[in-house]
């Protein structure tokens, strides 16, 4: 169970949907993967061609809990304004905040982020912020009154899994919010990894969508992401430096 | 006569009667269709739609939700 806010989920997934090959797929990926939560980028429409079928459209909506970002933003300000917009629509209170602050990394821009963060909580969103790994900073977040933290595990689309496992357990360890690992998982393997360190959720997109059969991968990551939570709570087993055998020492016949 | 105003950045040109945002979203076929209007810079809730008037050089965005992660 995953509580966010005073909202409360079954999946521990939260699933992008941008760049899946067709909303065929995508439709049913979203169904494969369970989860509850789904983000969705603001844009100008192209007012030319209203009858553009539109993903969001076709959802039965009282399903799922939508998850705006403020994607495009480089300052707070512009954040604000998107997160806005998504309000607006009367259909979502909560949003990501995504600031990015380097165009080739994409990664986050740590001051506008806090700063935005701050702005939005006045403004009584419930505030998820996609952050850096930095703890000082995931702490800042916190303290300002973020519903939930979310430390990219490498940089956006990049598959590259998690780069700091240190860094993001050390957030974990301290955080009396959910952390939300999002941004750059890669395999069911990345979110295992992420869980079993505590997470209490993923978000994730390219992963899925970009997956040669992402209905399929959608299923792996809920699973993975199930096995890694059991794991995580079911506290493995200290590593050792020598084999400890499991079968019994007495009553061998060898001896 | 036409009305021009500034949507989504380019400038285009409307029938001069639309009077008001719910005849804009009409005039383009968007009317039930999940959008937010800003209009210079303020956003236009959907209970306002026939209320507000539209201007001539009024700036209009008018967006929607799209994939995204």
């Amino acid at each position: 169970m995953l509580k966010i806010a005073d909202k409360v989920f079954q999946s521990r997934l939260l699933l992008g949907t941008g760049k899946f090959p067709n909303f065929e797929v995508q439709k049913e990926a979203v169904e494969a993967s369970g989860a509850e939560i789904l983000t969705f980028a603001v844009r100008r429409m192209n007012i030319y061609e209203p009858s553009q079928p539109n993903f969001l459209e076709m959802l039965d909506l009282s399903k799922y809990t939508l998850l705006p970002n403020t994607a495009g933003a480089k300052t707070a300000e512009e954040a604000v304004r998107i997160a806005r917009l998504a309000k607006a629509s009367g259909l979502c209170d909560m949003v990501k905040v995504e600031v990015i602050g380097d165009d080739k990394t994409l990664l986050p821009d740590p001051v506008e982020t806090l700063k935005a963060s701050e702005m939005l909580l006045e403004e009584g969103f419930i505030v998820l912020p996609y952050t850096s790994d930095d703890v000082v900073l995931a702490k800042r977040l916190e303290e300002l009154g973020v519903h939930a933290i979310m430390p990219g595990a490498s940089p956006i689309g990049s598959g590259q899994g998690i780069v700091n496992p240190l860094n993001l357990s050390l957030i974990i360890e301290q955080a009396g919010i959910p952390v939300i690992v999002d941004a750059g998982i890669g395999s069911p393997a990345d979110c295992a990894i992420a869980m079993e360190l505590g997470a209490d959720g993923i978000l994730l997109n390219s992963a899925v969508s970009g997956a040669k059969d992402p209905v399929k991968m959608a299923k792996a990551m809920k699973l993975a992401i199930e096995a890694g939570r059991l794991g995580y709570e079911a506290g493995r087993i200290p590593k050792k430096r020598y084999a400890v055998a499991s079968s019994p020492i007495e009553g061998m016949l060898l001896s | 006569m036409t009305l021009q105003l500034y949507i989504n950045g380019q400038k285009t040109e409307v029938d001069n009667n639309v009077k008001n945002v719910a005849d804009l979203l009409k005039s383009f076929q968007l009317q039930g269709r999940i959008v937010v209007v800003e209009q210079n810079g303020k956003i236009i809730l959907k209970e306002q739609y026939d209320k507000q008037p539209v201007n001539d050089g009024d700036k209009i965005e008018i967006v929607h939700f799209v994939g995204g992660g």
